[in-house]
Parts: C-alpha cells; structure tokens; sequence
C-alpha cells in the first residue's frame, strides 16, 4: 500500500538523466516523505521497548503502572536496590569473566585452526574441514542433555571451566576465519618465510597481526552473544556463586514477580554493557554479520 | 579450495621433504585444540545422543538398554506432537516474516532516506540486547491490565483486550513476534551487504528505461537478491527449528504454557530431562530434532555446492 503511495510521484518529477542530488535534502518529493514515515515506524516499533524499560527502571514503585514515557518522580533507588538485594554485581563479574575468556580461546585456537585448514598442507585436512563443517549447524539446545552428561562426568558442573569450555569451541569462528585466510595475500607470509620464520612464529608474528580487522569483528560478535547467552550458564552453574548476570536476572524475576521497575532496572544494568558495545563498534559487528553471510 | 599450488609432489631434495613435514605436523598442531574441543564439547554430545536415547538413563547414572522404545513413546506423547506441532508453526511464521520486514528495513535505509545512519542503528538495536532481557521487557509491556499495550488499545477504544501471554491464542504470536522483532536487524544487516553489492549502473539503467521503483524492485533487485534471500531463509529456517531464539524468550516469558501452546520442541526436551529426569526419551526427541537439522544442512550444503552461497544456483 504505502509502495503504490511511493511509486507514482517518483515517476513523474524524478528527471533520472538530470544532475542528482545526491543529499537530497533540497528535493524531498513524496517517495522520500513515505519512506521516512515507513521508517519512523519501524523505528519507533524497534526502540520504543528499549526506551520503557529505560524509563520505567528510574520509576518509584507507584509509577509503575503509570504510562508516561519520562517518569513523574525519577528515582535511582531501583538500580542501587538491585545490587543490595542480590549478589548483582558477582553476577556481572562471573559475565564479565565467562565473556572475555570464551572471546579469547574462540577467537585465538578458531583463526588458528581456520588458517591451518586454508593455508597448510595437511594430510586429512579436507575430510577434517567436513567434520567441522558437519558441526555448524548443531545449535545447543539440540545437544544440551549430553553435553550436560559430558561436563558432569569431567567433574566441570559449578566451575568456572564448565561455563567457559564447552562454549568455546565451535566451528563458526574457523568457518568464517578460513574464508578470510583463502583469500589473504600470499605475498605477505612469503616475506616472514624469508626471514626463516617457523610456521607457528609466523602465526603469530605476522598473519594474526595482519587479521586484527576480521579478529575485532568476530571479537566483538563473539562477546556479545557470550554475555547474551542464557541457556548453557542456566545449565551448568546450580551454584549461584556462579550465577552470570542473565541467569541472575530470570531468578530475580521469579523473587520479584510484580516489581517491575526492580526489574527493569536489573535488564536495563545488563544491557546497558552491550549496548554501550554495539553503539561504540556497529561497523565491526554490521562487518562480522555480513562476513558470515556473503562471499563463501 | 586452495587448488592454485601444485602439491608438494615435486618435493624430491631433503629440504623440500622436511618443510613439507614440518607443515603437516604445524597444520596438525594448529588445528588439535579447536578439534579436540569440538570433538569433546559438539561431536561426543552428538554421539552420546543417540546412545542415551536407547536407554532409559534418569540422569543419576542409573542406565539399561532399552531399543527403540523412546521413539516409539514419542510417536504415542501427544506433548510430542504438540511441541512439534508448535515448532513448525513458530518457523512458518518466524521465516517469512522475518525476511520480508528485514528487505523492507534494508532497502529503506539503502535507498534516499534522510539520517539513513540512525534509522540502521535503530533497526539493529533490539538485536544487541540479551533474549533474558527481551523477553521481561515484553512481558512487562504485554502484561494484563497494567501492561502499556493494553492501556495504549484502551487509548483507541480497545476495551476488552486479550491476554496476549495468558491465552493459548495469542502466546505463540507474540513470542513469534518479539523473535522478529529481534532478529529482524541481524537479517537487514545481511541483506544490506547483498544489496550494496548490486551495481549502481544497472538500477540506473532501469530508471532511464521508465521502470518505476516497484518495478525495479521486483525485475532488478529481487532476482539479484536470489543468492542471499536463499541463504537468509536456509539460516532462519535452521535457527528457528533449532530454537535458539525461541527457548530463552519462552522460558522468561510462558515456561511453554499457557496450556503447553509455546512449548517448542527444544523447551519440551529440556523439561523432559531436567525437570522430569527422563535423559533417556529426551536424547531421544534431541536426536529426532538434531536429523532434522542434518537433513536440513545436508540439503542446504548440496544446493550450495559446499555453502557457497554467491553464485546463482
């Protein structure tokens, strides 16, 4: 509906051989006018949730109910009575730590495993590739129950290393790392092979370095969905030492039923870090999302 | 592959054999850690399925062999069909849905929009956000009673509103739903980077020739977007089977209620072996789910020649 709107005045004054104006804010004809409502909509749709939970944790109790965008009595007693009532802030160190060091052995053993299986010859390289391969589409909640079995029989259920370990490795990060390593200029290592360099020394030395874009993007992505994640952490840490602040917050909820501004509060401390993150380092994310989808 | 470089078969001086040798073993070396996690954490899980799921196992370590009769309890649980039942209908809504509202999101911003900047950020935003946290949110604005949406329809003269998260009706729309809302900017991102791709000559060419947007739309961009719509739709069909975006929300939101009509099939197995101890029958709905997976990459990866998917098939 709003595309037949859009279509007709864009045929008749739009003079294509004409100089375009490429800004375009001089000539707003009516295509560019539905689109920018169509737009404000879908924006308003995307970012008004965002927005009410940012208001509402700043909210006293009584306002809860109210439905005013700018609370009536701004209050910060919510946030300081989610770091009073519950452990809040282990929650977000034992975030905090899981996120870092999944990023850390992914991004790190994942380009390395990628580079070896683009670059090095290697008996069994091929059929090692498909098995990896074989693996990308096998998402936790299909294996959690043996996995679980796994973790527990190693003696790694309420450890930090059963939180970390198992997530850390999986085929997506050699995956997307080895379609940037086909296509790296050879020239490059050739210069380090000169100078007598092992294999492992020019790894390290001077394709990694020569990686830091890509890795920062898969970094990034790959932080994000740490902290964001929920099942695993909810499977394996019993011991609320060990809670990450997701599987805090769902627990909180469940203590807290009808306080929303408490809990509002406690979502909007834990969004607040990625957030932060994507508005600092959209292009390396936009960058890491469509590595993953275009070019195989 | 790298086929560009003869293989080392020339190799017949000794310098040239050791450096081969010493790149088979650093090509072992660097790909042991990754492999050997994946093969503990990814690859024994898979195997250990598929045993589990002939046994009786309770979780406690207490185990016998007992066939195929899991399978055949699943084929007689109606919660079984039922979790499958709600699985297909979440991937029939979720896919479509997802991709038409990411092409429109993509194409606004690619094309003449003013602070085209914001509105990207903006439709990527939810997508930055926990499910955890998604899913209190909406719960929140959803509430009866209290909840802004319903006191926003009252506004407009909506006075007996439904329960939108307490009827078995409506539960599965909006968890529907909230996954596209989140998941609608991941999948813009993506088709942005098909849409970038496109040569501005050529839409150019169609402008001069008297093609209208919507024309342009449907016999330019769209046939040239084949590739990408192609891997957008193979990816969010494998994740909405797969439930990934599906388990957090239902367990903050429904716990697969009301009347079991959000328990997907990933949520029904997680109950099944961590509320009822029954490891065995759900290793055995895992493993159902996980061949469907295969079979779905399986397809996906022959159509592709490989999960190349920049060519036009």
């Amino acid at each position: 509906m709003t595309t037949t709107a859009d279509t007709a005045p864009v045929r008749v004054t739009g003079r294509p051989s004409a100089v375009r104006a490429r800004p375009a804010t001089r000539t707003w004809d009516a295509g560019t006018w539905v689109r920018l409502v169509l737009a404000c909509l879908l924006a308003f749709v995307q970012l008004f949730p965002l927005l009410w939970m940012l208001s509402s944790a700043f909210k006293s109790a009584e306002d809860t109910r109210d439905a005013a965008l700018i609370p009536e009595h701004p209050t910060f007693d919510n946030v300081v009575q989610v770091f009073t009532r519950i452990p809040y802030a282990t929650y977000l160190w034992n975030s905090l730590l899981t996120s870092v060091l999944v990023t850390v052995l992914l991004v790190f053993f994942g380009s390395m495993a990628a580079y070896a299986l683009a670059r090095l010859r290697f008996r069994g390289r091929a059929a090692l590739f498909g098995v990896v391969f074989s693996t990308l589409m096998v998402a936790m909640p299909v294996i959690l129950v043996p996995l679980f079995m796994v973790v527990a029989r190693l003696g790694l259920v309420n450890t930090y290393a059963g939180l970390i370990l198992p997530v850390a490795f999986t085929a997506f990060p050699i995956f997307l790392m080895r379609q940037f390593y086909l296509r790296f200029p050879r020239e490059l290592e050739e210069a380090a092979d000169l100078d007598g360099c092992g294999h492992l020394r020019r790894f390290l030395l001077v394709v990694l370095p020569l990686s830091k874009t890509m890795l920062a993007a898969l970094g990034v992505t790959t932080f994000l969905s740490t902290w964001n994640s929920f099942l695993w952490p909810l499977t394996v840490a019993k011991d609320s030492d060990l809670w990450v602040v997701q599987v805090g917050m769902s627990q909180f909820q469940n203590q807290y039923g009808g306080d929303w501004s408490l809990i509002m509060a406690a979502s909007l401390i834990a969004a607040v870090p990625t957030l932060l993150l994507f508005l600092l380092l959209q292009r390396q994310i936009v960058e890491s999302v469509q590595a993953s989808g275009l070019k195989g | 592959m790298a086929a560009t470089t003869p293989r080392a078969t020339t190799a017949h001086t000794t310098s040239a054999r050791t450096r081969a040798g010493r790149e088979e073993r650093a090509g072992w070396l660097f790909v042991t850690p990754a492999t050997l996690g994946i093969g503990l954490f990814v690859l024994l899980p898979m195997a250990l399925s598929l045993v589990f799921g002939l046994t009786d196992a309770d979780g406690f370590g207490n185990l016998s062999f007992t066939g195929l009769d899991n399978y055949a309890r699943a084929l007689s649980d109606p919660l079984f069909w039922t979790s499958l039942r709600t699985t297909v209908l979440y991937v029939v809504v979720f896919v479509p849905g997802v991709y038409v509202l990411a092409l429109v999101m993509a194409l606004l911003v690619n094309g003449k929009l003013p602070a085209r900047a914001f509105f990207r950020t903006a439709f990527f935003a939810p997508y930055a956000v926990s499910l955890v946290v998604v899913g209190l949110v909406w719960k929140y604005i959803l509430a009866d009673s209290t909840g802004i949406l319903v006191q926003a329809l009252g506004w407009i003269g909506v006075d007996s509103p439904p329960s939108f998260l307490g009827d078995p009706n409506w539960a599965l729309w909006c968890v529907s739903f909230i996954s596209i809302w989140f998941f609608v900017g991941f999948y813009m991102v993506i088709l942005l980077g098909g849409l970038q791709e496109i040569p501005g000559e050529i839409l150019e060419a169609a402008r001069i020739d008297g093609a209208g947007p919507w024309r342009v739309l449907w016999s330019v961009i769209l046939p040239m977007l084949k590739p990408i719509t192609f891997f957008v739709l193979v990816l969010a069909s494998i994740a909405g089977l797969a439930g990934l975006q599906a388990f957090d929300l239902i367990y903050v939101m429904t716990q697969g209620g009301p009347a079991n009509s959000t328990s997907m099939g990933v949520f029904y197995v997680y109950q099944q072996a961590f509320k009822f101890n029954n490891v065995g029958y759900a290793s055995a709905m895992a493993t159902l789910y996980a061949l469907a997976l295969l079979a779905m990459t399986g397809v996906a990866f022959r159509i592709t020649r490989g999960g190349r998917f920049d060519h036009d098939r």
